[in-house]
């Protein structure tokens, strides 16, 4: 810039008149304002689009199906009708299993590496559990499909036979301490697709929760030592009332991740359409996962249902996710950036 | 401490206790101090570092026990299955341990030494999951992986009954790449030009932005993959290619690539930024030579990071992409495969090569990720600002060539100025 120079003083000129300030641009600046502009209006309008354009066509089925579209349970776009409550119903209730599953894996994770683990490994832990977030749906899938599924569902049978009577735990058409090889009755349920999903998500959690843990104040680890804390003690007065928020907030994060999950899904569950609360039970759904299973023999119309059903979920996710960022921006101090 | 220190009246202890001696029979001495029985035995300072021999004792014993039991278990009542006999053992330890610990401990080391176990075992548990995950699929796919063709073909002369020694899935590794290519081209230079907008133009349109850029992150992956089928296919007759999958991955990771940077960017200390403010130079120089270049690392990982996740996503590409046995290089026309997707579609199929060549392809894809994971963290490792040895010296250089020229021009300068000539002109010209 420096476009005006020191205003040179002539002899006589005694009394110092300020100096004209301007912060007009120069070239090179506005155009790199202008790129940037148009760099952000893109992405704005590319991203806006998705939404709108997802909006509207959902907008035709919505309008078709009324408000039977949120208590329906059958998937019928074609013929009669179609809702999303199985679908929701079921896609919330692999989403809560997989935090119920995610938490204490994330929150024991992100304690051992923030406060037990030796100096030496935990640089290397920190890489593998971001590893593992960067580990592709896909390989998750399989390992649940081929093994996980198979392993599991002997803890299924035995959480049903000890806890059955927990309407949430109970299965149809089974009677309980049966010796019998029940593998078929357990597999391809809402808990063995939210179990796989649980791992999915727990890196994410972990991370999020690690690094709140790490920036607990020193000096008050140290006052709870010197007062005679045990570890624990410390960890429950001073660790885990810092990073309180960011507990909230990378659960949410993970539950945000799990709800739209879909290959793994696919690849365990067995899809029925209706309410399905027993979560050991075969057969369950989820709204991704239908997506996936069926926009290939859809009809327009058909689409545009599968879109209402998406943006249902987007609408969920996008909830979760905002009540994540608020929570976990609230637990910061903010005064980390500007060193 | 047993020593009962009465009232000193003049001194310290060691000149109080010599006093005491040296009085011996005197009616008041000024100071008494007990005296340590002979019977009491020398105090042992505590061990408060190390492991100690009681802890490790009932550790095992508590890990025995717990086993011990569990197996009798499974053997009289009827529990089968692994995973239940790991649940059964762990809780059964951990019960057995908190017991074991109480008869020679207070609450509070009882409640430490608990959570410390519980701590300690979930910890494991997710580590050796990933493990798990690796080792699992390298094992199922190891038949397909051993065989060359494996790595040279693709799988249009493959039935599903011949054996491992034909067909390949070097045309998935050529998808891949592809589409992941041009998905990065599409999303590399929006979603970095947003982020540095976010960092550096304020507005309402600034707040418009980050608030979409914010929400589309929530967006479900299988939803850009049928945004892009509606729109690309359904619409616009593209057909089922390679196109359309990597706009749809495109769609998938540039909130992603955007907001990662825009983070990275904000990161950047003010002080630096300010710095090149207060020397003069303007708005675009200093985020090309000062912003830039100090969050340089930070981007690198947030592209790595948004190139990894996009060469795992299966879901937008099995909506758009459609799959194939045949090698396609042109992504504008014909399905075409990609290694998720490949790892995807192989399993579905019951017989057991084309499940093995299904594992072989996802363990090409998760080294794929594991190199640009590491490629990432060698980056990335450093926080803003931070500069590898040998960036270090390239900057020395160039600022030792900076002083050089400087005085040269100054004695140019000084030259010049007597025949009127004016200021050097390349002010900021130079280039770190």
């Amino acid at each position: 810039m420096a476009q005006s120079g020191v205003p040179s003083l002539s002899p006589g000129h005694a009394v110092a008149v300020p100096r004209k300030l301007s912060n007009r641009l120069g070239a090179s600046d506005l155009v790199f304002r202008g790129v940037a502009r148009a760099g952000g209006l893109i992405v704005l309008l590319l991203l806006g689009l998705v939404g709108t354009f997802l909006f509207f066509r959902a907008s035709q089925a919505l309008h078709k199906a009324g408000w039977s579209f949120i208590t329906t349970q059958q998937w019928n776009p074609n013929g009669g009708g179609f809702g999303i409550a199985a679908m929701m119903i079921g896609t919330i209730l692999i989403a809560l299993v997989a935090a119920a599953v995610a938490i204490p894996l994330a929150l024991a994770t992100a304690l051992y590496i923030s406060e037990y683990a030796p100096r030496s490994i935990q640089r290397a832990l920190i890489s593998v559990v971001d590893l593992m977030a960067a580990v592709p749906s896909v390989v998750f899938g399989l390992w649940g499909a081929f093994l996980v599924q198979w392993h599991i569902t002997s803890l299924a049978r035995w959480i049903n036979d000890w806890l059955g009577w927990i309407p949430l735990f109970k299965v149809n058409g089974v009677t309980t301490h049966s010796a019998q090889p029940t593998a078929t009755t357990y597999s391809a349920s809402t808990f063995i697709a939210g179990v796989v999903v649980a791992l999915m998500i727990t890196p994410i959690a972990s991370s999020i929760m690690r690094e709140a843990f790490s920036q607990a104040p020193a000096g008050e680890r140290e006052g709870a030592y010197a007062l005679g804390a045990t570890r624990w003690g410390m960890i429950r007065t001073v660790v885990l009332p810092f990073g309180v928020g960011a507990m909230i907030g990378g659960t949410m994060l993970g539950l945000g991740r799990a709800l739209g999950e879909t290959i793994a899904v696919v690849m365990i569950i067995s899809p029925v359409f209706v309410i399905q609360p027993h979560i050991l039970q075969h057969g369950g759904s989820s709204i991704s996962a239908t997506i996936a299973l069926q926009y290939l023999e859809a009809t327009p119309f058909a689409v545009s249902a599968l879109m209402a059903a998406g943006l249902a979920l987007f609408a969920l996710t996008l909830v979760v996710n905002i009540l994540a960022a608020v929570v976990v921006a609230r637990s910061r101090s903010g005064a980390v950036s500007e060193a | 401490m047993s020593v009962v220190d009465q009232p000193v009246p003049s001194g310290s202890r060691p000149e109080a206790t010599v006093a005491g001696q040296q009085s011996g029979g005197a009616p008041l001495p000024l100071t008494t101090l007990s005296t340590r029985s002979a019977s009491r035995p020398a105090r042992q300072q505590r061990q408060i570092a190390g492991v100690r021999r009681e802890d490790v004792l009932a550790l095992t014993g508590a890990a025995a026990s717990a086993l011990a039991t569990t197996g009798l278990l499974w053997m009289v009542a009827p529990f089968t299955g692994i995973v239940g006999f790991i649940v059964v053992s762990w809780c059964l330890f951990v019960l057995i341990y908190a017991v074991l610990i109480g008869f020679d401990n207070n609450r509070p080391t009882v409640r430490d030494r608990i959570s410390a176990a519980v701590v300690h075992s979930l910890a494991v548990v997710v580590i050796l999951v990933l493990a798990l995950i690796v080792i699992y699929t390298i094992f199922r796919g190891a038949k397909a992986l051993a065989h060359l063709n494996f790595y040279t073909q693709d799988m249009h002369k493959t039935t599903p009954l011949s054996g491992l020694t034909s067909g390949g899935i070097l045309y998935a590794i050529v998808g891949t790449l592809i589409e992941v290519g041009i998905a990065m081209a599409i999303a590399v230079p929006l979603g970095l030009l947003a982020a540095v907008f976010l960092n550096e133009v304020p507005g309402r349109l600034n707040r418009l932005v980050r608030t979409v850029v914010d929400a589309m992150t929530a967006l479900p992956d299988i939803l850009a993959g049928l945004f892009i089928y509606a729109t690309l296919i359904l619409i616009f007759g593209l057909g089922l290619c390679g196109l359309a999958a990597a706009c749809a991955l495109a769609v998938t990771v540039i909130s992603i690539i955007c907001r990662a940077a825009y983070v990275v960017l904000r990161l950047v200390p003010g002080g630096l930024t300010e710095a090149s403010y207060a020397l003069g130079s303007g708005h675009w120089r200093t985020v090309w030579h000062v912003t830039l270049p100090t969050a340089r690392s930070g981007l690198a990982t947030a592209v790595i990071l948004g190139a990894a996740r996009a060469i795992g996503e299966t879901s937008p590409v099995l909506l758009t992409a459609g799959a194939t046995f045949y090698f396609n290089f042109n992504p504008a026309s014909g399905p075409m495969m990609s290694l998720p997707l490949a790892a995807y579609t192989l399993v579905q199929n019951p017989e057991p090569n084309y499940i093995a060549r299904g594992f072989g392809a996802a363990v090409v894809l998760l080294v794929l990720v594991l190199v640009l994971f590491g490629i990432a963290r060698m980056i990335g490792g450093r926080g803003a600002g931070q500069l590898t040895s040998r960036q270090l010296a390239r900057r020395m250089a160039a600022s030792r060539r900076d002083v050089h020229r400087y005085t040269g021009r100054t004695v140019a300068g000084q030259l010049a100025a007597s025949a009127g000539g004016g200021q050097a002109d390349d002010y900021g010209g130079a280039s770190a």
